[in-house]
């Protein structure tokens, strides 16, 4: 009888696990930007880099942090100045059961920068290099020039089959016939705008996942999509409104997840036209650009409260910024912090300057890219007002805004001259930022090709060129290090604050949240 | 009747015509696609590549000629950000919007004629003055926040029905359609419902201002007099007579709904064509905006003609004629 009762027990019991951990196995995503393309290599975008990561894996994987960890290649190393050897991992099967070669990763790279359509590649990340197969599982990288940043490109690229994607076209990817890779989840369906389904891939070579099933659904409009998670529709969502966050942390159901991410917001000061468009004097007249002076910068540093900024506008999910990348990347300066709110230092740095009465200017910014863009830029207009700067706020929508900020005035150049913008680190670490956004903008070496400042310094070209060349991780630490330290004592542009992105799911989930913004089934687990 | 269609064909074929220009121009000067495209990590020469691939360096006119020529080969131009013809990408969204449209025009006529009707016959009744007022805050509320209210309460409050996406589709007649499979209609309630007010509150003050005048009129007081029964007064004599604003109103707003159901796609999350000409503007995907227009130009010039041939059979005195002829 007791004997007869445990047995009971434990078939009841086992039952429970059981049926409880089926009904739990689906999930379900709401995500607030949806991928154009299933095809990996389609289109270099957050959603679609963060999907594809679900089915293809990379030789170098990036954790939730961005550090780099062995994905399809277990090591990788530079052999001389201008060759980096990959190992690749053994016994790896893509989804159809074929063997992960060599073969592979060739006909990956050839593919990748390719795609007949695409409306921006991967090219950007396999310029100037050159693969060759060793054997079945070594792969030699050559480049024309020493290039440390070899592990971060690879990082990007996603390794389809030889045998079933590399001859397809985007539509077969969309089908699903050729997305076949060797990640933790298989493609199962693709309906654009309305749902992709994966479903768990048993024979994974790393961690299986959690989930036997996902189902990611895009809701773009904010309100909808946390009405979707408290009706239950779905289990977790992606961008969380700040407006909401402290209704759903009130939720005893509902559990959020926070994390800074690589995106810096700052500003940029036209530093190369005498004649600024949108600064006047103080009667409207036309003035010498008092941007072109560092003190005048400092100055505006000085006098935009960040901490303000993070409480009010930002309602408390932001992090204030001193430099280019949050603490914890590569490449980041442990000397920095934020510039302290000081108005009457910006004032006397004005007067010092020769511009004690203020000056007009005009601060451009979207207002449908970035958090609470719109609202970030008003509040620094009337911070800068209160030091005499008197500010107009102008913010527009991203399509027009970007076009205008890059290449706007009538010869090619950015039409305005303080600009609003964000950057986030795909590569996680310093060098991206400090080649875009800092380096001089110099067209022949691709340098400096989101600097609408123009600040221009060879000192720090010098140095951020020289840690592009080199491969040892600690000097290129130091040398990032020192050019992001020299941009900032220049003032080449004015870090304001780090986004912090929200995530919010169910209680009993908890998601790991992650620096490059992306959404990844694998980083959802029951508690 | 031939001869008018043939004509009216013409006249939309210059319409069309006409807003291409428009349109074209129009959409091509606002903004500039290539930021939006591009990967931040681009550098000058992949960003001169793009503007190349999209033929953005070509001058406006020549970027127009070969868009007409496309067109006139039945290709609108390939989508910027799907690489994909825009018109099979419409068409593709279309089922969606077109049963949510249906739906809509179902519902504004099976809730719209009879409310209507009868606060047309009972006007005093206090139930017709509670329709009357229920009709204004059909007009006035927007739709967005008649949406954002619906999904709270029947979905997140009550939990009767999903708040967004489109359900589980089967087919009928070789076409998906979400009205064929019982959780489709659950999810299509809700927007359907949402777009449809407006059309609701339409219906029931035009069928009312029918009625009230119809019924005074000498062919009701002559049909009482010869002892016809008051249903067959009202569902015979009178609703042919009403009939006519009403489908006139109706058929316009159809191609409304299906032009203008942007809001409430993008609030439920509808994959129709509205979110994805929302999508298209926002991210600056030209060929998409175009095309999208260029259907919906067709739909309207479409649609009104098969308004003026609905008319003639309702009203044998219409003659489809032009009428300096």
């Amino acid at each position: 009888m007791r004997k007869l009762s445990a047995v009971a027990v434990a078939t009841v019991s086992a039952l429970a696990l059981f049926t409880g951990a089926a009904l739990a196995e689906k999930l379900t995503i709401g995500l607030a930007s949806e991928p154009t393309s299933m095809d990996p290599h389609f289109h270099n975008l957050g959603p679609n880099n963060a999907m594809s990561v679900h089915i293809f894996d990379r030789l170098i994987a990036q954790d939730e942090k961005q550090r780099l960890s062995p994905g399809l290649a277990v090591s990788w190393k530079p052999i001389d100045d201008l060759t980096w050897e990959f190992k690749l991992r053994e016994g790896v099967k893509f989804h159809d059961g074929s063997d992960f070669t060599a073969d592979d990763v060739i006909c990956t790279m050839e593919r990748a920068p390719e795609v007949p359509n695409s409306p921006s590649g991967y090219g950007t990340y396999l310029k100037g290099k050159s693969f060759k197969k060793i054997d079945d599982y070594t792969v030699h990288a050559i480049t024309e020039a020493p290039y440390p940043l070899m592990a971060n490109d690879i990082s990007t690229i996603p390794v389809i089959s030889d045998s079933a994607g590399c001859g397809a076209a985007t539509e077969d990817f969309n089908a699903g016939s050729a997305s076949i890779g060797t990640g933790p989840f298989k493609f199962s369906d693709y309906k654009p705008g309305e749902s992709i389904t994966l479903v768990r891939n048993d024979d994974y070579w790393g961690d299986a996942p959690a989930w036997s099933e996902v189902e990611f659904r895009p809701i773009k409009s904010g309100p909808s999509r946390v009405a979707a998670l408290l009706a239950g529709d779905v289990d977790m969502i992606a961008g969380v409104p700040t407006t909401d966050i402290s209704t759903l942390e009130a939720k005893d159901d509902i559990q959020l997840s926070q994390g800074v991410s690589n995106r810096v917001i700052y500003l940029h000061m036209d530093q190369f036209r005498e004649n600024s468009p949108f600064v006047k004097g103080n009667d409207g007249s036309e003035i010498k650009n008092p941007l072109m002076d560092q003190r005048v910068r400092l100055a505006i540093s000085k006098a935009i409260n960040r901490d303000a900024i993070v409480d009010r506008v930002m309602e408390g999910v932001a992090i204030p910024a001193g430099q280019l990348l949050p603490e914890g990347f590569f490449g980041v300066s442990d000397k920095l912090s934020p510039e302290a709110y000081d108005p009457e230092a910006a004032k006397a740095l004005l007067a010092e300057a020769g511009y004690g009465d203020g000056f007009q200017l005009t601060i451009h910014g979207p207002n449908d890219r970035y958090i609470n863009d719109a609202k970030i830029a008003e509040a620094i207009g009337q911070m800068l007002t209160r030091v005499g700067i008197k500010t107009a706020v102008e913010t527009m929508p991203r399509s027009v805004y970007f076009g205008r900020a890059s290449r706007g005035s009538p010869d090619g150049l950015p039409e305005f001259s303080f600009i609003l913008v964000g950057w986030g680190a795909g590569s996680g670490e310093a060098s991206s930022p400090l080649k875009s956004l800092i380096h001089t903008f110099d067209k022949d070496k691709g340098f400096g090709s989101s600097n609408r400042g123009r600040h221009s310094n060879a000192e720090i070209d010098a140095l951020i060129e020289e840690a592009l060349q080199t491969v040892d991780d600690e000097k290129r630490q130091d040398l990032l290090a020192k050019s992001t330290e020299m941009a900032i004592e220049n003032v080449a542009i004015i870090p304001t604050h780090f986004q912090v992105n929200t995530w919010a799911a169910k209680k009993g989930l908890k998601y790991t949240p992650r620096t490059d913004e992306y959404t990844l089934a694998m980083g959802v687990v029951k508690e | 009747m031939t001869v008018f269609v043939i004509r009216r064909l013409m006249q939309a074929i210059f319409v069309v015509f006409l807003m291409s220009v428009i349109v074209f121009f129009g959409v091509n000067v606002v903004g500039d696609p290539v930021y939006m495209l591009v990967s931040p990590d681009a550098d000058q020469a992949d960003i001169e590549a793009a503007i190349r691939r999209l033929g953005l360096d070509r001058p406006i006119w020549e970027q127009y000629f070969l868009f007409l020529k496309g067109a006139l080969q039945g290709n609108l131009g390939d989508s910027f950000v799907f690489g994909e013809p825009a018109l099979k990408l419409i068409l593709h969204h279309m089922p969606a919007t077109l049963e949510l449209a249906f739906s809509a025009l179902f519902l504004s006529i099976v809730l719209g004629i009879p409310l209507g009707l009868f606060s047309g016959l009972y006007p005093d009744n206090p139930v017709s003055k509670g329709i009357m007022a229920g009709s204004i805050l059909g007009f006035s509320l927007p739709t967005f926040w008649v949406g954002l209210m619906l999904i709270l309460l029947f979905a997140v409050e009550l939990g009767w029905l999903p708040s967004t996406g489109r359900g589980d589709t089967a087919s009928i007649f070789g076409i998906e359609t979400s009205l064929a499979t019982w959780d489709g209609i659950r999810h299509i309630f809700l927007p359907a419902l949402n777009l449809s007010l407006l059309k609701i509150s339409l219906a029931i003050r035009l069928t009312r201002a029918g009625v009230r005048e119809a019924m005074g009129q000498d062919y009701v007081k002559y049909a009482r007099a010869k002892g016809l029964s008051t249903s067959r007064i009202i569902f015979v004599h009178v609703m042919k007579n009403i009939m006519i604003p009403v489908v006139t109103v109706m058929g316009l707003e159809f191609g409304s709904l299906i032009g203008f159901s942007v809001v409430t796609e993008t609030i439920f999350a509808w994959p129709g064509m509205g979110k994805l000409l929302i999508d298209a503007i926002l991210q600056l995907d030209r060929p998409v905006v175009v095309a999208y227009l260029m259907i919906m130009v067709l739909f309207f010039v479409l649609i009104n003609l098969v308004v003026d041939i609905l008319y003639s059979i309702l009203d044998p005195r219409v003659r489809l004629q032009d009428q300096g002829a």
